[in-house]
Protein backbone atom coordinates (compact mmCIF):
# COMPACT_ATOMS: atom_id res chain seq x y z
CA UNK A 1 0.00 0.00 0.00
CA UNK A 2 1.67 3.46 -0.99
CA UNK A 3 1.77 5.82 1.83
CA UNK A 4 0.18 8.71 1.12
CA UNK A 5 1.03 12.26 -0.25
CA UNK A 6 1.53 14.88 2.80
CA UNK A 7 0.10 18.35 2.73
CA UNK A 8 1.56 21.27 2.51
CA UNK A 9 0.80 24.84 3.45
CA UNK A 10 -1.36 26.29 0.94
CA UNK A 11 1.17 29.70 1.47
CA UNK A 12 0.16 32.99 0.98
CA UNK A 13 0.37 33.26 -3.20
CA UNK A 14 -2.03 30.74 -3.99
CA UNK A 15 -4.27 33.62 -5.61
CA UNK A 16 -2.27 33.40 -8.47
CA UNK A 17 -3.46 30.27 -9.75
CA UNK A 18 -6.77 29.43 -7.48
CA UNK A 19 -9.38 31.80 -7.53
CA UNK A 20 -9.48 31.70 -11.87
CA UNK A 21 -11.02 28.49 -11.22
CA UNK A 22 -14.27 28.05 -8.97
CA UNK A 23 -15.64 31.45 -6.91
CA UNK A 24 -17.68 32.49 -4.10
CA UNK A 25 -20.94 33.19 -6.45
CA UNK A 26 -22.28 29.18 -6.47
CA UNK A 27 -25.25 31.35 -7.71
CA UNK A 28 -25.95 34.40 -9.04
CA UNK A 29 -27.22 37.10 -6.07
CA UNK A 30 -30.65 37.68 -8.09
CA UNK A 31 -31.47 33.94 -8.46
CA UNK A 32 -34.91 33.23 -6.02
CA UNK A 33 -33.71 31.36 -2.92
CA UNK A 34 -30.38 32.69 -3.48
CA UNK A 35 -28.39 33.11 0.61
CA UNK A 36 -25.37 35.14 1.03
CA UNK A 37 -23.09 34.13 3.71
CA UNK A 38 -20.53 36.57 5.01
CA UNK A 39 -17.62 35.74 7.74
CA UNK A 40 -13.97 37.09 8.78
CA UNK A 41 -11.11 34.36 9.34
CA UNK A 42 -9.73 35.55 12.75
CA UNK A 43 -6.18 34.19 14.16
CA UNK A 44 -5.50 33.45 17.65
CA UNK A 45 -4.99 36.77 18.26
CA UNK A 46 -7.66 38.15 17.31
CA UNK A 47 -6.53 39.54 14.01
CA UNK A 48 -7.92 39.41 11.05
CA UNK A 49 -6.37 36.35 8.60
CA UNK A 50 -5.46 38.35 5.00
CA UNK A 51 -4.01 35.57 2.80
CA UNK A 52 -6.66 32.45 4.19
CA UNK A 53 -8.67 30.53 1.66
CA UNK A 54 -12.04 28.99 2.21
CA UNK A 55 -13.85 26.41 0.38
CA UNK A 56 -17.29 25.23 0.03
CA UNK A 57 -19.10 21.95 -0.69
CA UNK A 58 -23.02 21.16 0.06
CA UNK A 59 -25.92 19.13 -1.19
CA UNK A 60 -28.71 20.94 -3.57
CA UNK A 61 -31.49 21.96 -2.27
CA UNK A 62 -33.27 18.56 -2.43
CA UNK A 63 -30.52 17.53 -0.13
CA UNK A 64 -29.11 15.60 -2.72
CA UNK A 65 -24.88 16.27 -3.85
CA UNK A 66 -24.14 16.14 -7.32
CA UNK A 67 -22.08 13.38 -7.11
CA UNK A 68 -21.97 9.83 -8.59
CA UNK A 69 -21.89 8.32 -4.76
CA UNK A 70 -25.17 9.45 -3.86
CA UNK A 71 -27.92 7.00 -4.64
CA UNK A 72 -30.79 8.99 -4.02
CA UNK A 73 -31.06 9.44 -7.66
CA UNK A 74 -34.85 10.48 -7.60
CA UNK A 75 -34.07 13.89 -5.87
CA UNK A 76 -33.46 16.55 -8.48
CA UNK A 77 -30.45 18.16 -9.37
CA UNK A 78 -30.31 22.13 -9.43
CA UNK A 79 -29.30 23.12 -13.05
CA UNK A 80 -26.07 24.98 -13.23
CA UNK A 81 -25.12 24.56 -9.49
CA UNK A 82 -22.20 22.24 -8.57
CA UNK A 83 -22.48 22.78 -4.84
CA UNK A 84 -18.73 23.77 -4.42
CA UNK A 85 -17.32 27.51 -3.78
CA UNK A 86 -13.96 28.98 -2.91
CA UNK A 87 -13.33 32.04 -1.56
CA UNK A 88 -9.87 34.13 -0.87
CA UNK A 89 -9.92 36.15 2.22
CA UNK A 90 -9.24 39.96 1.64
CA UNK A 91 -7.23 42.22 3.56
CA UNK A 92 -9.70 42.81 6.58
CA UNK A 93 -9.95 38.87 6.37
CA UNK A 94 -13.37 38.88 5.06
CA UNK A 95 -14.62 36.01 2.95
CA UNK A 96 -17.92 35.82 1.70
CA UNK A 97 -20.24 33.34 -0.62
CA UNK A 98 -24.00 33.40 -2.69
CA UNK A 99 -25.28 30.01 -2.65
CA UNK A 100 -28.53 28.06 -2.25
CA UNK A 101 -29.60 26.67 0.96
CA UNK A 102 -28.82 22.84 0.75
CA UNK A 103 -31.66 20.03 1.81
CA UNK A 104 -30.97 17.56 4.90
CA UNK A 105 -29.08 14.67 4.04
CA UNK A 106 -29.16 11.40 5.42
CA UNK A 107 -26.53 10.12 8.27
CA UNK A 108 -25.19 7.28 9.70
CA UNK A 109 -27.74 4.85 11.51
CA UNK A 110 -31.16 5.65 9.58
CA UNK A 111 -30.26 9.30 11.32
CA UNK A 112 -30.94 12.48 9.36
CA UNK A 113 -28.32 15.70 9.32
CA UNK A 114 -29.46 18.69 9.58
CA UNK A 115 -29.35 21.45 5.93
CA UNK A 116 -25.41 22.31 6.82
CA UNK A 117 -22.16 23.09 4.00
CA UNK A 118 -19.14 21.60 4.45
CA UNK A 119 -16.43 23.59 4.93
CA UNK A 120 -12.32 23.75 4.62
CA UNK A 121 -9.91 26.40 5.62
CA UNK A 122 -6.46 26.70 4.09
CA UNK A 123 -3.91 29.63 4.17
CA UNK A 124 -0.63 30.32 5.22
CA UNK A 125 0.41 29.04 8.48
CA UNK A 126 -2.45 26.11 7.96
CA UNK A 127 0.05 23.12 7.40
CA UNK A 128 -3.22 21.18 6.48
CA UNK A 129 -6.66 22.34 5.75
CA UNK A 130 -9.17 22.71 8.76
CA UNK A 131 -12.67 21.00 8.27
CA UNK A 132 -15.59 22.39 10.19
CA UNK A 133 -19.58 22.86 9.24
CA UNK A 134 -21.64 25.83 8.69
CA UNK A 135 -25.47 24.97 9.96
CA UNK A 136 -28.29 26.96 9.45
CA UNK A 137 -29.91 29.17 12.58
CA UNK A 138 -33.62 28.91 11.05
CA UNK A 139 -33.14 24.48 11.72
CA UNK A 140 -33.08 24.92 15.50
CA UNK A 141 -35.01 21.00 15.68
CA UNK A 142 -33.23 19.53 12.48
CA UNK A 143 -29.82 21.14 14.67
CA UNK A 144 -30.33 19.66 17.55
CA UNK A 145 -31.20 16.11 15.96
CA UNK A 146 -28.08 16.40 13.62
CA UNK A 147 -25.92 13.22 14.52
CA UNK A 148 -22.30 15.61 13.89
CA UNK A 149 -23.20 18.66 15.90
CA UNK A 150 -23.95 16.33 18.49
CA UNK A 151 -20.20 15.02 18.91
CA UNK A 152 -19.15 18.72 19.28
CA UNK A 153 -19.02 19.76 22.82
CA UNK A 154 -21.97 21.50 23.86
CA UNK A 155 -20.12 25.21 24.49
CA UNK A 156 -18.33 25.07 20.98
CA UNK A 157 -21.76 23.71 19.80
CA UNK A 158 -22.28 27.81 18.43
CA UNK A 159 -19.18 28.24 16.58
CA UNK A 160 -20.73 25.93 13.66
CA UNK A 161 -24.35 27.56 13.59
CA UNK A 162 -24.63 30.57 11.52
CA UNK A 163 -26.38 33.90 12.96
CA UNK A 164 -28.99 35.66 11.01
CA UNK A 165 -28.75 38.70 9.99
CA UNK A 166 -30.03 41.18 7.76
CA UNK A 167 -30.40 39.61 4.33
CA UNK A 168 -27.14 37.42 4.99
CA UNK A 169 -25.52 34.91 7.15
CA UNK A 170 -22.68 35.17 9.58
CA UNK A 171 -20.30 33.05 10.04
CA UNK A 172 -17.40 33.65 11.26
CA UNK A 173 -14.36 31.70 11.34
CA UNK A 174 -11.51 31.67 14.58
CA UNK A 175 -8.69 29.33 14.06
CA UNK A 176 -7.56 29.69 18.25
CA UNK A 177 -8.10 30.77 21.23
CA UNK A 178 -11.52 30.50 23.66
CA UNK A 179 -13.53 31.46 20.92
CA UNK A 180 -11.84 29.05 18.85
CA UNK A 181 -14.46 27.58 16.00
CA UNK A 182 -14.93 23.74 16.43
CA UNK A 183 -12.78 21.57 13.84
CA UNK A 184 -13.09 18.08 13.04
CA UNK A 185 -11.20 15.23 12.60
CA UNK A 186 -12.38 13.43 9.28
CA UNK B 1 -34.04 2.92 -0.06
CA UNK B 2 -34.39 6.02 -1.37
CA UNK B 3 -36.50 8.87 -0.46
CA UNK B 4 -38.53 11.90 -1.83
CA UNK B 5 -39.16 15.54 -0.93
CA UNK B 6 -36.07 17.45 0.42
CA UNK B 7 -34.27 14.41 1.29
CA UNK B 8 -35.72 14.26 4.97
CA UNK B 9 -37.29 10.49 4.48
CA UNK B 10 -34.32 9.19 2.91
CA UNK B 11 -32.29 6.74 4.90
CA UNK B 12 -29.13 5.64 2.73
CA UNK B 13 -27.01 7.46 5.29
CA UNK B 14 -24.54 4.65 6.35
CA UNK B 15 -21.62 5.06 3.69
CA UNK B 16 -17.70 3.72 3.32
CA UNK B 17 -15.48 6.32 4.51
CA UNK B 18 -11.64 7.03 4.23
CA UNK B 19 -9.04 5.87 6.00
CA UNK B 20 -7.31 8.67 8.50
CA UNK B 21 -4.07 9.43 8.23
CA UNK B 22 -1.63 7.50 10.24
CA UNK B 23 0.90 10.44 10.76
CA UNK B 24 2.29 11.15 7.31
CA UNK B 25 1.02 14.98 7.22
CA UNK B 26 2.04 17.60 9.74
CA UNK B 27 0.64 18.55 12.66
CA UNK B 28 -0.93 22.04 12.87
CA UNK B 29 1.42 23.33 15.39
CA UNK B 30 5.06 22.82 14.10
CA UNK B 31 6.53 26.17 15.97
CA UNK B 32 9.40 26.69 14.03
CA UNK B 33 6.66 27.42 11.29
CA UNK B 34 6.40 30.64 12.62
CA UNK B 35 2.65 30.92 10.73
CA UNK B 36 1.59 28.16 12.58
CA UNK B 37 1.99 29.72 16.29
CA UNK B 38 -1.04 31.80 15.81
CA UNK B 39 -3.39 29.76 13.22
CA UNK B 40 -3.06 26.14 14.98
CA UNK B 41 -5.89 25.35 16.76
CA UNK B 42 -5.88 24.70 20.80
CA UNK B 43 -8.84 22.83 20.99
CA UNK B 44 -8.93 19.04 20.14
CA UNK B 45 -10.19 18.25 16.73
CA UNK B 46 -13.87 16.50 16.78
CA UNK B 47 -13.79 12.82 15.49
CA UNK B 48 -16.79 12.67 12.94
CA UNK B 49 -17.64 9.87 11.14
CA UNK B 50 -17.84 9.99 7.52
CA UNK B 51 -21.33 10.60 5.45
CA UNK B 52 -22.24 11.31 2.34
CA UNK B 53 -21.06 14.71 2.84
CA UNK B 54 -17.32 14.46 3.15
CA UNK B 55 -17.28 11.30 0.87
CA UNK B 56 -18.24 13.28 -2.25
CA UNK B 57 -17.02 16.38 -3.51
CA UNK B 58 -16.28 18.77 -6.91
CA UNK B 59 -16.27 16.65 -9.81
CA UNK B 60 -14.81 18.19 -13.12
CA UNK B 61 -15.53 17.60 -16.79
CA UNK B 62 -12.86 17.64 -19.64
CA UNK B 63 -14.53 20.54 -21.36
CA UNK B 64 -13.53 23.02 -18.35
CA UNK B 65 -10.31 22.76 -19.14
CA UNK B 66 -8.24 24.44 -22.22
CA UNK B 67 -5.92 22.58 -24.53
CA UNK B 68 -2.56 24.55 -22.94
CA UNK B 69 -3.86 25.08 -19.46
CA UNK B 70 -0.56 22.59 -18.42
CA UNK B 71 1.93 24.56 -20.45
CA UNK B 72 2.53 27.31 -18.64
CA UNK B 73 5.67 28.10 -21.06
CA UNK B 74 3.00 28.92 -23.97
CA UNK B 75 0.70 31.38 -21.93
CA UNK B 76 2.05 34.52 -23.02
CA UNK B 77 3.66 35.97 -26.64
CA UNK B 78 7.58 35.19 -25.56
CA UNK B 79 8.64 32.09 -23.94
CA UNK B 80 9.95 32.65 -19.94
CA UNK B 81 13.04 31.89 -18.85
CA UNK B 82 14.52 29.34 -16.77
CA UNK B 83 15.09 26.19 -17.00
CA UNK B 84 12.19 24.02 -19.47
CA UNK B 85 10.75 20.93 -17.67
CA UNK B 86 8.26 18.19 -18.15
CA UNK B 87 6.47 17.74 -14.19
CA UNK B 88 4.11 14.59 -14.53
CA UNK B 89 3.47 11.47 -12.50
CA UNK B 90 0.10 10.09 -11.62
CA UNK B 91 -1.99 10.58 -8.78
CA UNK B 92 -3.34 7.09 -6.97
CA UNK B 93 -5.46 6.30 -3.76
CA UNK B 94 -3.84 4.94 -1.08
CA UNK B 95 -4.58 1.16 -2.58
CA UNK B 96 -2.67 2.15 -5.36
CA UNK B 97 -5.39 2.64 -7.96
CA UNK B 98 -5.52 5.56 -10.39
CA UNK B 99 -7.24 8.25 -9.86
CA UNK B 100 -8.94 9.25 -13.25
CA UNK B 101 -10.27 13.12 -13.48
CA UNK B 102 -8.54 14.38 -10.97
CA UNK B 103 -8.39 18.14 -11.11
CA UNK B 104 -4.79 19.76 -10.41
CA UNK B 105 -4.03 23.13 -10.45
CA UNK B 106 -0.87 24.43 -9.84
CA UNK B 107 1.57 27.80 -9.40
CA UNK B 108 5.10 28.59 -8.53
CA UNK B 109 7.40 31.44 -8.74
CA UNK B 110 9.51 32.49 -11.78
CA UNK B 111 12.86 31.39 -12.29
CA UNK B 112 14.43 34.11 -10.06
CA UNK B 113 12.01 33.43 -7.29
CA UNK B 114 9.50 36.15 -7.77
CA UNK B 115 5.44 35.36 -7.64
CA UNK B 116 4.09 37.36 -10.07
CA UNK B 117 1.84 38.14 -6.74
CA UNK B 118 1.40 41.45 -5.43
CA UNK B 119 2.24 40.30 -2.07
CA UNK B 120 5.43 39.45 -2.98
CA UNK B 121 7.74 42.33 -3.11
CA UNK B 122 11.32 40.76 -2.89
CA UNK B 123 13.82 41.98 -5.27
CA UNK B 124 13.87 39.75 -7.76
CA UNK B 125 12.77 40.26 -11.15
CA UNK B 126 9.51 39.46 -12.93
CA UNK B 127 9.40 37.43 -15.97
CA UNK B 128 6.27 39.30 -18.53
CA UNK B 129 6.30 35.95 -19.89
CA UNK B 130 5.25 33.96 -16.92
CA UNK B 131 2.39 33.94 -14.62
CA UNK B 132 3.17 30.70 -12.84
CA UNK B 133 -0.27 29.38 -12.56
CA UNK B 134 -1.78 25.79 -15.18
CA UNK B 135 -4.48 23.03 -14.58
CA UNK B 136 -4.84 19.84 -16.05
CA UNK B 137 -7.38 16.74 -15.19
CA UNK B 138 -6.08 13.02 -14.76
CA UNK B 139 -6.73 10.62 -17.90
CA UNK B 140 -8.34 6.94 -16.95
CA UNK B 141 -4.81 5.69 -16.13
CA UNK B 142 -3.87 9.00 -13.26
CA UNK B 143 -1.66 10.12 -15.45
CA UNK B 144 -1.01 14.03 -15.42
CA UNK B 145 2.06 16.11 -16.97
CA UNK B 146 2.30 20.00 -17.03
CA UNK B 147 5.27 22.17 -18.81
CA UNK B 148 6.94 24.70 -17.11
CA UNK B 149 10.33 26.73 -15.61
CA UNK B 150 12.36 25.44 -12.92
CA UNK B 151 11.23 27.88 -9.80
CA UNK B 152 13.87 29.39 -8.38
CA UNK B 153 14.82 29.41 -4.67
CA UNK B 154 13.29 32.50 -2.89
CA UNK B 155 14.00 34.26 0.94
CA UNK B 156 11.24 34.80 3.40
CA UNK B 157 11.74 36.08 6.90
CA UNK B 158 10.46 32.90 8.57
CA UNK B 159 13.89 32.83 10.38
CA UNK B 160 17.29 34.64 10.07
CA UNK B 161 18.19 34.36 6.35
CA UNK B 162 15.21 32.08 5.50
CA UNK B 163 14.93 30.59 1.98
CA UNK B 164 12.76 28.07 0.98
CA UNK B 165 13.84 25.88 -1.17
CA UNK B 166 12.25 26.02 -4.97
CA UNK B 167 8.95 24.14 -5.53
CA UNK B 168 5.78 23.97 -6.55
CA UNK B 169 2.60 24.43 -4.99
CA UNK B 170 -0.36 21.50 -6.24
CA UNK B 171 -3.70 21.34 -5.42
CA UNK B 172 -5.83 18.27 -5.91
CA UNK B 173 -9.69 17.00 -5.79
CA UNK B 174 -9.88 13.66 -6.06
CA UNK B 175 -13.55 12.29 -5.26
CA UNK B 176 -14.51 13.37 -2.01
CA UNK B 177 -14.11 16.71 0.05
CA UNK B 178 -12.16 14.32 2.63
CA UNK B 179 -9.63 13.67 -0.53
CA UNK B 180 -8.89 16.91 -1.07
CA UNK B 181 -4.96 17.54 -0.93
CA UNK B 182 -3.06 20.87 -1.06
CA UNK B 183 1.20 20.11 -1.31
CA UNK B 184 4.23 21.08 -2.84
CA UNK B 185 6.51 19.28 -4.69
CA UNK B 186 10.28 19.60 -4.63
CA UNK B 187 13.47 19.16 -6.39
CA UNK B 188 15.71 16.61 -5.60
CA UNK B 189 19.15 17.18 -3.61
CA UNK B 190 18.25 20.66 -2.81
CA UNK B 191 20.65 22.15 -0.58
CA UNK B 192 18.00 24.09 1.37
CA UNK B 193 16.44 21.44 2.60
CA UNK B 194 17.39 20.98 5.89
CA UNK B 195 16.82 24.71 7.09
CA UNK B 196 12.77 24.69 5.64
CA UNK B 197 10.49 24.74 8.09
CA UNK B 198 7.49 23.66 6.16
CA UNK B 199 9.19 20.97 4.72
CA UNK B 200 10.31 19.67 7.90
CA UNK B 201 6.79 19.73 9.59
CA UNK B 202 6.58 16.49 8.41
CA UNK B 203 8.15 14.55 10.53
CA UNK B 204 8.12 10.82 9.12
CA UNK B 205 11.27 10.92 6.85
CA UNK B 206 9.34 8.59 4.81
CA UNK B 207 6.63 10.75 4.47
CA UNK B 208 9.35 13.59 3.38
CA UNK B 209 10.70 12.03 0.69
CA UNK B 210 7.52 11.74 -1.06
CA UNK B 211 7.51 15.39 -1.11
CA UNK B 212 10.49 15.26 -3.59
CA UNK B 213 10.25 14.61 -7.33
CA UNK B 214 12.45 12.00 -8.99
CA UNK B 215 14.82 13.14 -12.08
CA UNK B 216 13.37 11.39 -14.79
CA UNK B 217 16.03 11.01 -17.35
CA UNK B 218 13.20 8.52 -19.70
CA UNK B 219 10.79 11.05 -20.07
CA UNK B 220 13.40 14.07 -20.76
CA UNK B 221 13.25 15.55 -24.25
CA UNK B 222 16.58 15.84 -25.88
CA UNK B 223 17.73 19.33 -26.87
CA UNK B 224 14.20 20.70 -25.29
CA UNK B 225 13.38 19.80 -21.46
CA UNK B 226 14.52 17.99 -18.45
CA UNK B 227 11.76 15.96 -16.92
CA UNK B 228 10.71 15.38 -12.92
CA UNK B 229 8.62 12.48 -11.62
CA UNK B 230 5.90 12.80 -8.99
CA UNK B 231 3.26 10.84 -7.81
CA UNK B 232 0.92 12.28 -5.76
CA UNK B 233 -1.12 9.62 -3.45
CA UNK B 234 -4.69 10.61 -1.87
CA UNK B 235 -6.38 8.63 1.18
CA UNK B 236 -7.31 5.34 0.73
CA UNK B 237 -10.88 3.72 1.11
CA UNK B 238 -12.17 1.88 4.55
CA UNK B 239 -13.12 -1.57 3.49
CA UNK B 240 -16.60 -1.58 5.26
CA UNK B 241 -19.10 0.96 6.49
CA UNK B 242 -18.49 3.28 9.23
CA UNK B 243 -20.24 2.45 12.75
CA UNK B 244 -22.60 4.10 13.48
Amino acid sequence: MPGITPSQTVGPFFHVALPAYAGPELVAPDVPGAVRIEGVLRDGAGEPVPDGMVEVWQAHPSGRYDHPEDPRTDLPLTPGFTGFGRCGTDAQGRFAFVTLKPGCVPGPGGSMQAPHIEVAVFGRGLLKQLFTRLYFPDEAKANAADPVLALVPAEQRHTLVAAAGEGVLRFDITLQGPDQTAFFDV
Amino acid sequence: MTGTGDGRTAPAGDVIGYRRDEGAHPPYLYPDYVGTRRRAPDRPLVVVPHTLSEITGPLYGHSSIGELDHDLTRQHAGEPLGQRIIVHGRVLDGDGRPVPDALIEVWQANAAGRYAHEVDDHPAPLDPNFSGAGRCLTGSDGRFEFITIKPGAYPWKNHPNAWRPAHIHLSIFGRAFVTRLVTQMYFPGDPLFDQDPIFNSVRDPRARARLVSTFDPERTVPEWALAYRFDIVLRGRDATPMEA
